[in-house]
């Protein structure tokens, strides 16, 4: 065997051994999916979404979950956003490269993988605690917020360093500030691989469970949160509670919350590929 | 009565306009004078210390092999170095007498008197006109129709009106380089600069628009200071009225395009335009 031979079986190899690494995710994940569907389906329809939780498991509804993870989604949205952006910029236009800021760049990813249960601590003292705002949707939005501020942080950073040099060069050359470069070019050049990291944190909050446990989020609310200081539960505690019940009702009802979940999460992640796309495309 | 006094209004109104392009016209002649300049990129000596002096309303063409500061040079003119990390500058940059390296200076203003064309044509991801006005919207100018005057004449100027008219709202990315590269021109022009900076503005086109570059270059001088860095010889010699050549962060030789180039006084720079190296 000669090396041509050599380094074409090699191909060959390595090639058979990545089809069959990408199937066992994509298996494992649809036999997850499939065993959902069998249990849960026929458990879905409208009644399942607009009742109210109850001790028997047929008459259960995922309303005050689903409006409890509402309430997270668009508080945390609110409040990680402009921060997280900010704190992008700030870190990719503004602050000189030293070793401060390398620090600063360390820490920041190594929060992305800090436990969430530890952002859950955080913010039952810090929130819950000393700032005095209990189990209320307030607290969990705001440690959500901390717990996706820095995937949104390096998304930003990411999709700012993207930008050409050549815009940035182009824009300073006119005589324009900084702030107006950053505004006018960099922003809105970026502007899809920012929303595309922000909405995948989002994803990532809205299936977050953990954390707002120990804040200490209802399994049983009996009404939908009216406002910011209104006690909560959302759609993974919902489903934890259900799962731990004996009775089989409510495995079905666990089954159809996920299904649920799952549905939204993937909403929101296609729209999300939809922003990189559009973007993808201004640039070519 | 009422429609005579419409087209009278009218009338004035184009008068006005007509008048803000006139004005504008009356630009001094800027000298630059170039003191003892040294730049380092944090322990690389990029620069080792220039004396010349840049005379206004003529082209001047920067030669010399890759890597030779050239373009390094160029961008002292109009401070774009500052981001560069590790960038430090010794040495006076004068322009109509005032050192533009101190302190006091207002780097945005600076900006607006130097224009700059880069290499690559870099036209921002927006519509033709909106690349043209983008200098002047960020100056605060409101007012639509000094404006649309004004992108016009830029474009006038940059000879490139008559193939961009009809679709100046078209996406300014679906020109090709060489229209591209006459929009940057635009767009540098609307902002009315008595300097221009054009680093390499050719490099990256085809023969036809490149000299159709050239002839523009040629008719900009009559009212702008243009200084070219090149790699292109011939381009230097066609278009140049002075040309300097650098050599390892040195100036080796500065005349007229002429002297330099038939009868260059250092070995160096023989060596350089006949091809023997570089």
């Amino acid at each position: 065997m000669n090396s041509i031979q050599k380094n074409r079986l090699k191909d060959q190899l390595f090639k058979i051994w990545g089809i069959v690494c990408t199937l066992i995710g994509l298996v494992l994940l649809i036999i997850f999916i499939g065993d959902i569907f069998i249990d849960g389906i026929s458990r879905i329809d409208w009644g399942f979404i607009t009742d109210l939780p109850s001790r028997k498991a047929e008459k259960s509804g995922i309303y005050t979950a689903l409006m409890g993870s509402i309430w997270i989604l668009v508080l945390t949205t609110i409040i990680s956003f402009p921060i997280g952006v900010a704190a992008g910029v700030y870190l990719e236009e503004y602050s000189k490269k030293n070793r401060l800021s390398a620090l600063l760049e360390i820490n920041i990813s190594n929060l992305a993988g800090v436990p969430s249960i530890i952002y859950g601590l955080l913010g039952l003292e810090l929130f819950a605690r000393i700032m005095n705002l209990g189990a209320s949707v307030l607290t969990g939005s705001l440690t959500l917020s901390l717990l996706i501020l820095p995937i949104i942080i390096v998304a930003t950073r990411e999709a700012i360093k993207a930008v050409p040099t050549s815009i940035r060069d182009a824009s300073f050359a006119l005589g324009a500030s900084k702030w107006q470069t950053i505004w006018h070019q960099i922003l809105p050049a970026s502007g899809g691989g920012i929303l595309t990291g922000v909405i995948l944190a989002l994803s990532r909050a809205v299936g977050e469970t953990a954390p707002l446990i120990v804040i200490g989020a209802l399994a049983y609310v009996p009404f939908a949160p009216s406002t910011p200081m209104d006690e909560f539960s959302v759609l993974p505690i919902q489903i934890f509670n259900w799962i731990s019940r004996p009775q089989h009702g409510f495995i079905e009802n666990a089954a159809a919350a996920i299904i649920i979940l799952l549905l939204i999460t993937f909403v929101m992640n296609g729209i999300a590929v939809y922003f990189r796309n559009r973007w993808q495309k201004k640039w070519k | 009565m009422a429609k005579e006094m419409e087209i009278m209004e009218k009338i004035k109104e184009k008068k006005e306009v007509k008048n803000i392009i006139d004005n504008d016209q009356s630009k001094s002649l800027q000298k630059i004078d170039i003191k003892n300049v040294k730049v380092w990129y944090d322990d690389f000596n990029a620069i080792k210390g220039i004396d010349m002096n840049i005379k206004p309303n003529s082209v001047t063409a920067f030669i010399g092999p890759s890597g030779c500061g050239k373009s390094t040079f160029l961008r002292l003119f109009n401070r774009m170095n500052d981001y560069v990390d590790g960038f430090k500058m010794e040495g006076k940059i004068k322009i109509d007498g005032k050192n533009i390296y101190k302190k006091k200076v207002n780097v945005e203003e600076l900006r607006k008197e130097i224009g700059m064309v880069f290499q690559k044509p870099n036209p921002f991801p927006k519509s033709i006109f909106e690349n043209v006005a983008y200098g002047l919207k960020i100056q605060g100018i409101k007012d639509k129709k000094f404006i649309e005057a004004r992108v016009e004449k830029a474009l006038k100027q940059a000879d490139l009106w008559d193939e961009v008219k009809d679709n100046l709202k078209k996406s300014a990315l679906a020109l090709s380089g060489g229209q591209q590269q006459r929009l940057c021109i635009a767009r540098t022009l609307a902002v009315e600069p008595s300097i221009i900076l054009m680093d390499e503005p050719t490099s990256a086109l085809d023969p036809i628009s490149t000299a159709k570059i050239e002839d523009l270059i040629f008719e900009l001088k009559e009212k702008y200071t243009i200084i070219i860095v090149t790699h292109n010889m011939q381009q230097a010699s066609r278009i140049s009225d002075y040309t300097a050549f650098f050599y390892l962060g040195e100036l080796i030789e500065y005349n007229k395009t002429k002297t330099i180039f038939t009868n260059p006084e250092k070995k160096q720079t023989e060596n350089y335009i006949t091809g023997r190296f570089g």
